[in-house]
């Protein structure tokens, strides 16, 4: 570790020295946002050190090629020259110059404290906490395993800021209903997995990107050094929803962390006792809302009516069309008749909802969404956009389910 | 060097009309078919981009639904990669090779008629499932970028079915250019004509056919297993089935990345013939010129990965591709060096293809550079898919083959014609795009260091201002176009004062000792090369 440091230190006295070029740590206008993690540091580094680098060298070659420009030229009556490659010694010397000169650069300068970040981003041993990250389309699914805490976090602009009915927030695009909340000053690994396509978790400030590859657990980690709310954005196209799946960190120290993770398991408790009572229509609607609009109204649209030919409607009695096997699909699962929606029997609505439809874009909330939200949407999308069948979901149902399933 | 008798030609006899360019087996129609191809295609891809920029020009979704706007980044790089450059540089050697080498035609006239009329229903299937949407079946066209990536490819509607197909036809035309080209080099030179008296485009071509032929393989393989993954039931990339959605990858850039130097080694070897004629010196270090062009032909298949730094690759696997991706910067390098040494000392006037040669040197260098910043393993995990990307390959695709190809057309149009090109309409073209062009990218670099990841329709508020900035550019950098296209109609209709054989001062080559335009069949007996 320690001669992998000195190592990175030569490369940087190196490069300083050769080029005097303004020290690394040079804070440009435009720039990385202020890096809070050890990787970040270096990332930082690195690229300050590359584009002094490669300012030298556009600098450099740009006036030669403007001294050639202006001086030789027909209107200054410069008579050509006729060489076409080294011919002297001498000559063949200084064309390797350049050569040699870029080699170092690339092999020394540049690639030493290249070596050593990239070394350094390996070591993911060591950690103090695990975190569980499971992307899918389109939010970010969070677990601790140590303190058997999970949630998922979706983006909570509401699509009316989107379409321009709504005045734009300052976190417009960059807020979430669940932040990732993380200790600072501790190794933290991010196992992360995906459900469905290839995502990637990024947040600038922390100088990561790592995919989330479907059929792997993938390995990054941070140790954040300052408190703070840290935002990103998912960074590999997955989809329609590709550009409303930001990450929105909260790092707070240790001491807060721990009383988060108190009244986090708390709340878990409240909601495992939430799921035992019978609740009103109306409390089912109004978390049903809350809930269709984090997590369905990116595919079947606020206002429930899907996208033709793509993703199909909630409100019944509305016309739809798409190819074959979807329409043949749908109807086969009774929500399709005669080129319109219809209701659908309740058992396969919750069936869909809970275990989603393997090969389409519809995705399985049985392990996102609690007892709760999960009746709540039900009930919810079976009385909303003009739908009234006027029937009910309780959680102890979904309950059920679910202890059946495992026996 | 002597031209035989190429009098008495012009008059044989050969079919006129839609029959002359539908049959056509001479090398010369079908190099013009190529060009007029890649070039509409090039306006069709500069549409999209322009419906980008606008749907980025504020913050807020105005134009288009998600859904649209990854159809139309996705096939606007296809659009661009595939319909346009490819086209184009094919053309631009059907129509050049025969002429500087001293030979009658390509050797496989046949194969080189088919290889053209591939092309417009690829074009077509591009865009057909748009059509078809209309008339309510599927959801448009193919939304996975143009990098296709599974799983995302497989759960798509069948506009990746489309667009699969278009890449077999696209690809199977580019190979039988490739495979004529070779043939045609290796067999039909001039009496005289050594390798080591080859022109360096013709070098440059030769190498671009050979990776081509070597590279394009993976990716068809790629494409059927895909094919097979969505329609058969196999799981060759989707995890859910034991299958490895990165094998895609591998395969994807193993083509991927020699791609873009097929894109660019034409115009890389066009470029010196420009530079020397306006300096009127010749070419400086042709040698070394070939040497690099077959060093980076072969280090760009060994180099892949480096798109795929982020996908969790081990450790030293990073560290390999790193360090050979800044392998490369040593050929290209010299590269810059010999065409530097070339214009050196020379008698240097400024018509509108050397401006565009020197634009080619100046926005291509900012691509390289950038290049080697993006090699770096570790600080990929800042840049990897932002704007910083976005606008480091458009120094490279724009910067490079585009502003190459521009002034190619400029440097030929007179001998093709027989006609020159508007000078003050064709300097205007250059500083717009200059200007556009910078005016572009370079807010598009700050975006992608700032954050802004790539290929999103909407973006937050701290971007706002340069994404306004960058589309100012983008419809500056469109409208110039458009005075190309101006300027070449103009031309072929017959505007502007006659060309004379060698058309320009400094110009040297076999194809300037034919008259312009040149005639319809060119040594039918071989000329003899002193
Ligand atoms: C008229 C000038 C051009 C403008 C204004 C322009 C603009 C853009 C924009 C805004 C994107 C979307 C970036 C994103 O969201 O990821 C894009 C993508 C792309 N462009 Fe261009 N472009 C131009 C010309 C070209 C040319 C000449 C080429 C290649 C020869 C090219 C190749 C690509 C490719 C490969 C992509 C990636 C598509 C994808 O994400 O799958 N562009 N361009
Ligand atoms: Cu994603």
């Amino acid at each position: 570790m320690a001669s992998k440091r000195l190592l990175a230190s030569i490369g940087a006295v190196l490069a300083i020295g050769t080029l005097s070029a303004p020290t690394a740590s040079a804070r440009y206008f435009f720039n990385f946002p202020s890096p809070v993690t050890p990787i970040a540091h270096e990332v930082l580094f690195i690229h300050d050190l590359f584009l002094a680098i490669i300012t030298v060298i556009f600098a450099g070659a740009i006036s030669v090629l403007f001294y050639s420009l202006f001086t030789h030229r027909k209107s200054k009556n410069y008579t050509p020259a006729t060489f076409t490659k080294p011919t002297t010694k001498k000559q063949w010397a200084w064309s390797f110059v350049p050569v040699l000169t870029l080699i170092f650069i690339d092999y020394v300068v540049l690639g030493i404290p290249a070596l050593h970040s990239i070394l350094a981003l390996a070591n993911t041993r060591d950690d103090k906490l695990v975190v569980v990250v499971t992307a899918s389309q389109w939010k970010w699914h969070y677990a601790y395993p140590a303190y058997g805490i999970q949630f998922t976090s979706t983006l909570s602009t509401p699509m009316d800021e989107v379409y321009g009915n709504a005045p734009k927030d300052r976190h417009f695009l960059l807020e979430v209903d669940h932040p990732l909340v993380l200790p600072t000053n501790e190794k933290v690994l991010i196992v992360l997995k995906s459900a469905d396509v290839i995502h990637s978790f990024w947040v600038p400030a922390f100088g990561i990107k790592q995919d989330a590859v479907p059929g792997y657990l993938r390995k990054t980690w941070v140790n954040i050094q300052k408190p703070g709310v840290y935002r990103g954005q998912c960074a590999e196209l997955c989809g329609v929803g590709h550009a409303f799946m930001p990450i929105v960190v909260d790092a707070r120290t240790p001491a807060a962390f721990t009383r988060w993770v108190a009244s986090e398991r708390a709340a878990a408790g409240v909601a495992r006792e939430a799921a035992e009572k019978v609740w009103t229509k109306e409390a089912l609607m109004a978390n049903g809302k809350r809930v269709f609009d984090s997590n369905c109204a990116a595919c079947h649209q606020p206002n429930g009516l899907g996208i033709p030919g793509t993703f199909p409607p909630i409100a019944t009695e509305h016309p739809f069309s798409a190819s074959k096997e979807m329409l043949s699909d749908l109807m086969k699962r009774g929500f399709y008749r005669a080129g319109r929606i219809t209701e659908g029997p309740i058992a396969s609505h919750i069936e869909i909802v809970m275990h989603g439809i393997p090969g389409t874009p519809m995705p399985a909330f049985e392990s996102q969404l609690s007892d709760t939200d999960i009746a709540s949407v039900i009930t919810f999308e079976r009385n909303a956009f003009g739908n009234h069948t006027g029937q009910v979901v309780q959680p102890a149902s979904i309950k059920a389910l679910r202890s059946k399933k495992v026996r | 060097m002597s031209v035989i008798d190429v009098h008495g030609l012009e008059e044989e006899h050969h079919p006129r009309g839609i029959s002359r360019w539908l049959y056509t087996t001479n090398h010369k129609d079908i190099g013009i078919l190529y060009m007029i191809f890649g070039l509409t295609m090039f306006l069709v891809g500069g549409l999209l981009a322009m419906l980008i920029r606008l749907e980025l020009f504020e913050p807020g979704m105005k134009l288009m639904h998600p859904e649209l706007y990854n159809q139309v980044i996705t096939v606007h790089g296809l659009v661009m990669v595939f319909a346009a450059l490819m086209p184009v540089t094919a053309g631009m050697a059907n129509y050049l090779i025969p002429m500087m080498i001293g030979a009658p035609d390509m050797a496989l006239p046949r194969l080189n008629n088919w290889g053209f009329w591939l092309l417009p229903p690829a074009a077509v299937l591009l865009v057909l499932p748009w059509f078809l949407q209309l008339l309510g079946i599927g959801n448009g066209t193919i939304d996975t970028g143009w990098t296709i990536y599974a799983p995302l490819s497989i759960q798509s509607g069948l506009g990746v079915d489309f667009a699969i197909f278009a890449i077999f036809l696209l690809g199977l035309s580019s190979t039988m250019a490739s495979i004529n080209v070779i043939v045609t080099v290796l067999n039909l030179r001039a009496p005289g004509m050594t390798l080591e008296k080859l022109p360096i485009f013709v070098w440059s071509w030769l190498n671009t056919a050979f990776l081509l032929i070597a590279v394009f393989p993976a990716l068809l393989a790629g494409a059927v297993m895909l094919l097979a993954d969505r329609h058969f039931g196999t799981h060759f990339f989707s995890a859910s089935g034991g299958g490895d959605p990165i094998l895609w990858e591998h395969m994807f850039w193993f083509f991927g990345h020699p791609e873009v130097y097929i894109l660019l080694l034409p115009t890389a070897g066009i470029l010196p013939h420009i530079l020397s004629t306006f300096a009127r010196k010749p070419i400086y270090g042709y040698k070394a010129q070939v040497y690099s062009f077959a060093a980076i032909s072969m280090l760009s298949v060994i180099v892949w990965a480096h798109h795929m730094f982020t996908s969790g690759l081990p450790a030293y696997a990073n560290i390999y591709f790193m360090f050979s991706t800044m392998a490369i910067s040593v050929p290209v390098g010299i590269l810059f060096f010999c065409w530097f040494a070339t214009i050196w000392r020379g008698a240097m006037t400024f018509e509108t293809p050397m401006l565009f040669a020197i634009g080619y040197v100046v926005l291509f260098g900012i691509g390289g550079l950038t290049g080697l910043v993006l090699s770096d393993a570790a600080a990929d995990q800042q840049y990897h898919n932002t704007y910083f990307l976005v606008a480091h390959f458009h120094y490279a695709l724009f910067g490079g083959p585009i502003m190459g190809v521009i002034a190619a057309a400029y440097y030929y149009l007179p001998k093709l014609t027989g006609r020159m090109y508007n000078e003050t309409l064709g300097k205007w073209h250059f500083w717009l795009t200059m200007i556009g062009f910078n005016a572009t990218f370079i807010p598009q670099f700050l975006l992608g260091i700032d954050g802004m990841p790539r290929r999103i329709p909407d973006y937050a508020l701290k971007f706002a201002h340069l994404n306004m900035a960058s589309s100012l550019g983008a419809f500056t950098l469109g409208a110039a176009q458009l005075l190309f296209v101006y300027n070449v109609v103009r031309t072929i209709s017959g505007a502007g004062r006659a060309a004379t054989s060698q058309v320009w001062e400094g110009a040297h080559g076999l194809e300037f000792t034919l008259p312009s335009p040149p005639p319809y069949h060119t040594f039918s007996s071989a000329p003899v090369i002193e």
